[in-house]
């Protein structure tokens, strides 16, 4: 795992007077699963934006799949996928219909498409759904659903914003198969999560708080540095709940 | 202490999905109990049937002895509602928003200020600010001190964890203690399975079901399988191997551990041991390890 992927140095986002990332400084490899976590407001969602070139930084230098984040804007958007827990498919439109509508936008032809949603279908065992609405389906199979679809056109990077919330327990675990399975075919995984558990599934992972990155290690050596038996004692002990002003711009529930 | 909440054989469908299946269970005065499950579990519609806020198809539920049909009307007045969706008025200040809740209840914010002053003494900096503007954690405390401005008998939260950081989440209990403390029943959901422990008792809930009712000691000291943890250099390798063992019933990542089940509860430690070894294994781990309510909860899932 040599090649990095994503690059980031002196990262700084400011909003006014607010500095919502203050000089990050990060590189996440080929195939890694990354765990980016932070206690609400930390200034996740800022970052991911960015990485995702989706805002620009105020100052720094940061590279996405090999591209400048400044000038190759677009070639960043081709080369990564992502999913949130609030959007992802067209609720609206069947299976088939939501796969032939992200192809389109990333470009894929219409034989190559076809030949992917089968492989597709048929690793998710929903060959026989294919044609309904996928608001129909159950919660489970929509995020696993989201996901295929997010990898569908073989991004080097996928960013998962809190994939497996409000999944029951083994619904979430099968998740996470599907996040191993993308990381072995060599795709990135960058995750953000609340459930603790989740982190020690990443090979590496960032702990935020206040806009800049206060730990960044595998979780053996975070539980080791900060004397904690599990991650969710590192993250009380790093993520002090700070109550901060609201920022003008970061929607959601960072 | 008699019953706050009393539901018995409530049903209710949308369209052709059953939300709620014949549930039945009491919660007792002062009690903080918990409905703990997975998005569609049924511990929205349950709590909107509670709070006079749909009409169930079968079945009977009183609140403070109130039925919540033929009662609605007294039963608001002694209840506090926290939706899982921030509902509070966007383009109203923080007070005003406090105000608001306190007339149309025929209170004023300094009669019940007692209540929600170690909750609101957070968010005062901010009362002339639009609620609307307020960041997640601050909007919490807001919604919370509304849904207690006219001192309500049972308080009852609709996923008020949701989506929010570990931290937060531990600050937010803080806060129900207390109030707990202060006499008021709480009824509260969770698709956080840690969480439970945190209740008195809980039910575990899945597709409009109760699994099961009892305090959180009970519910693991029941749990009767015989339960391993295993560890091992390749993680994402342990997990094929281990579902790939015909010895094995489940296998399920928690944490830094799979935790592990054989078939009948008859395979032994060594033998998932030496298995593993021959699979080329480094640094391995497998021991006995008492469950945790998720375990608990998975294995009534699968049943």
């Amino acid at each position: 795992m040599n090649e990095k992927v994503i690059e980031v140095h002196n990262l700084v986002k400011k909003f006014g007077s607010f500095v919502a990332n203050d000089h990050l400084n990060f590189d996440v490899y080929k195939g890694e699963i990354f765990g980016f976590l932070g206690a609400n407001g930390a200034g996740k969602t800022t970052a991911m934006k960015i990485l995702c070139g989706l805002s620009a930084p105020t100052s720094g230098d940061v590279k996405v799949a090999g591209f400048d984040i400044y000038k190759e804007t677009e070639k960043v958007k081709r080369n990564i996928g992502y999913m949130s827990q609030k959007f992802s498919l067209y609720e609206d439109l069947t299976i088939a219909e939501n796969i032939r509508f992200f192809s389109g936008i990333y470009g894929i032809s219409p034989k190559d498409r076809k030949a992917k949603q089968e492989v597709l279908l048929k690793n998710l065992d929903i060959e026989s759904a294919k044609d309904s609405l996928v608001g129909s389906l159950p919660l489970g199979w929509k995020q696993k659903l989201a996901f295929s679809v997010a990898i569908f056109h073989d991004p080097k990077i996928v960013f998962l914003d809190e994939p497996t919330g409000g999944v029951d327990p083994i619904t979430r675990r099968k998740f996470w198969d599907l996040i191993y399975e993308a990381s072995d075919r060599g795709i990135t995984v960058f995750v953000t999560t609340h459930y603790m558990d989740e982190a020690e599934y990443c090979n590496r992972v960032s702990i935020m708080n206040e806009g800049r990155i206060e730990a960044l290690d595998t979780t053996e050596n975070l539980k080791k540095q900060y004397v904690a038996k599990n991650m969710d004692e590192v993250f009380l002990k790093i993520a002090r709940n700070v109550e901060d002003p609201p920022k003008p711009s970061p929607k959601g529930r960072d | 202490m008699g019953e706050a909440i009393s539901i018995q054989h409530i049903s209710k469908s949308y369209k052709d999905v059953q939300a709620v299946r014949d549930i039945s269970f009491e919660v007792k005065k002062g009690e903080l109990f918990g409905l703990i499950g997975p998005d569609g579990a049924g511990k929205t519609t349950l709590m909107r049937i509670l709070m006079t806020l749909l009409i169930q198809d079968e079945g009977k539920a009183t609140m403070n002895g109130y039925d919540v049909i033929k009662d609605y009307k007294k039963i608001r007045n002694i209840v506090g509602y926290m939706p899982g969706r921030f509902s509070l008025y966007q383009d109203l200040t923080v007070e005003e928003n406090l105000n608001f809740f306190a007339t149309v209840f025929k209170t004023t914010v300094s009669e019940n200020y007692d209540l929600i002053r170690d909750i609101y003494i957070q968010i005062e900096p901010f009362k002339k600010r639009l609620a609307g503007k307020l960041s997640g954690g601050m909007k919490q405390k807001l919604a919370l001190s509304c849904a207690l401005i006219h001192k309500p008998e049972i308080l009852v939260l609709d996923e008020p964890t949701t989506g929010v950081d570990a931290v937060s989440r531990k600050e937010f209990w803080e806060m129900l203690k207390k109030l707990q403390e202060k006499g008021i029943t709480i009824l509260v959901s969770t698709p956080y399975m840690d969480e439970a422990t945190l209740c008195n008792r809980v039910a575990l809930m899945q597709k409009g079901k109760v699994l099961n009712i009892d305090t959180p000691r009970k519910l693991v000291e029941n749990y009767s399988r015989k339960l391993y943890a295993i560890k091992s250099k390749e993680m994402h390798r342990l997990i094929l191997d281990l579902r790939s063992f015909d010895k094995t019933d489940t296998a399920y990542a928690f944490g830094e551990y799979m935790h592990v089940t054989g078939k009948e509860d008859e395979v032994e430690a060594t033998e998932f041991e030496n298995y593993l070894l021959k699979k080329n294994h480094l640094e391995l781990q497998v021991f006995d390890i008492p469950p945790t309510i998720e375990d608990v909860f998975m294995n009534m899932m699968q049943d």
